[in-house]
């Protein structure tokens, strides 16, 4: 197909779609309008088991069930990342270069890394509380501990990144809270229902189920965009040889074809 | 709320999503391609939290807020959130497929890739 086609294609398509987009748009409520009739019973469910953040809430006691197939997804995205870029038959791994980095930077590093580590753990032990929670912290902790890449080099990163248990810890958070919903049924409820006590309002230990679940989310998506990223990460730094390898280590050469 | 505010919201996510789609047709290097699936994911995220918004409400969170003070819609955020989380594990997947693809083939130019190879 040569290009003019595509475009006239494409053309036609938007031109059907953003018609039906701005027909169905008439048809939405008003933006900013005041009635939310799911968002206000959520807000009721919330605030009755004693949830602060509603939207936790929402994700891991009322809609717990959808949370768990996402996370499923986090999971299986990280195991089939892992199997993508497993070092091939033809390829080798080489030893990471040491780099030479300013003092400055260094210390940077040194001082920031426990901070935004620290400042990961609080986002997501108070999931329940304030906006934040397992996915958002889970994210700032595994960002965060790449500073040790930026700020040294990626011999300090794979110290600080020990590889074999965040796949544990990984597999273990998903699991946990798969086997944390059967505490539902063991109460005589339903599958992820909320039945643990329920603590006092805007307190650490409040909303049950909610800050455990939160919890074992942190931990997986922590582990797991770590391990995501360090798959990456060793394509670029580690791993050569290939038959498509143009020299990724020596420079950035672009295939000429 | 009337008049151009009431629809602009949607159109922009609409507009995001045309933009991404036609990054879609005419990119020439996968890695690109990638992320303009990504761009018209995105406008999934302005359209959810188009139709959550209410006139001079708060975030949801209690912690600060008394109880009975107006708030957004929390149910789209929490999709927003799901939203993202999906789209950020499979752009992680696709990528791994790109860097598959310039292994095995030599060009990331989908152009090029016309020969089926095992």
């Amino acid at each position: 197909m040569t290009k003019a086609w595509r475009l006239g294609l494409f053309g036609v398509a938007a031109a059907v779609l953003a018609g039906w987009w701005a027909a169905a748009c008439v048809g939405l409520p008003g933006f900013g309008g005041q009635v939310h009739p799911y968002g206000e019973r959520a807000v009721g469910a919330s605030l009755e088991r004693h949830t602060a953040n509603v939207i936790a809430s929402v994700n891991f006691d009322q809609r717990a069930f959808d949370t768990l197939g996402e996370e499923s997804i986090l999971f299986a995205s990280v195991l089939g990342a892992t199997m993508l870029l497993r070092v091939a038959r033809d390829e080798r791994r080489q030893r990471p270069l040491a780099a030479r980095v300013m003092p400055s930077t260094r210390l940077f590093g040194a001082v920031l890394l426990p901070v935004t580590l620290l400042t990961g753990a609080y986002v997501v032990a108070h999931g329940q509380l304030s906006p934040g929670g397992g996915f958002q912290g889970g994210v700032v902790l595994a960002t965060g501990l790449h500073l040790a890449y930026i700020a040294a080099d990626y011999r300090v990163l794979e110290r600080v990144r020990p590889l074999t248990v965040l796949d544990v810890a990984d597999a273990a958070a998903a699991a946990a809270f798969t086997v944390l919903g059967l505490v539902g049924l063991v109460a005589g409820a339903s599958y992820l229902s909320n039945t643990l006590p329920l603590g006092t309002f805007g307190e650490l230990a409040s909303g049950g189920l909610v800050p455990i679940i939160n919890a074992a989310v942190g931990i997986e998506v922590a582990s797991g965009v770590i391990v995501l990223l360090a798959r990456f990460l060793d394509q670029a730094v580690e791993v050569g040889g290939g038959p498509g390898d143009g020299g990724s280590r020596t420079a950035g050469k672009e295939d000429g074809g | 709320m009337s008049g151009v505010m009431g629809w602009l919201p949607y159109a922009v996510a609409g507009w995001i999503l045309l933009v991404g789609l036609y990054g879609l047709a005419t990119s020439r290097n996968l890695v690109h391609t990638v992320g303009c699936l990504a761009v018209a994911q995105s406008s999934t995220y302005v359209l959810l939290l188009a139709v959550g918004y209410r006139s001079g409400g708060t975030a949801p969170v209690y912690s600060d807020a008394e109880p009975g003070t107006p708030v957004v819609d929390p149910v789209v955020q929490a999709l927003v959130l799901t939203d993202i989380v999906v789209g950020a594990t499979v752009t992680a997947l696709l990528l791994a497929l790109v860097i598959q693809i310039r292994k095995r083939h030599g060009t990331v130019d989908p152009e090029r890739l016309t020969e089926l190879k095992g």
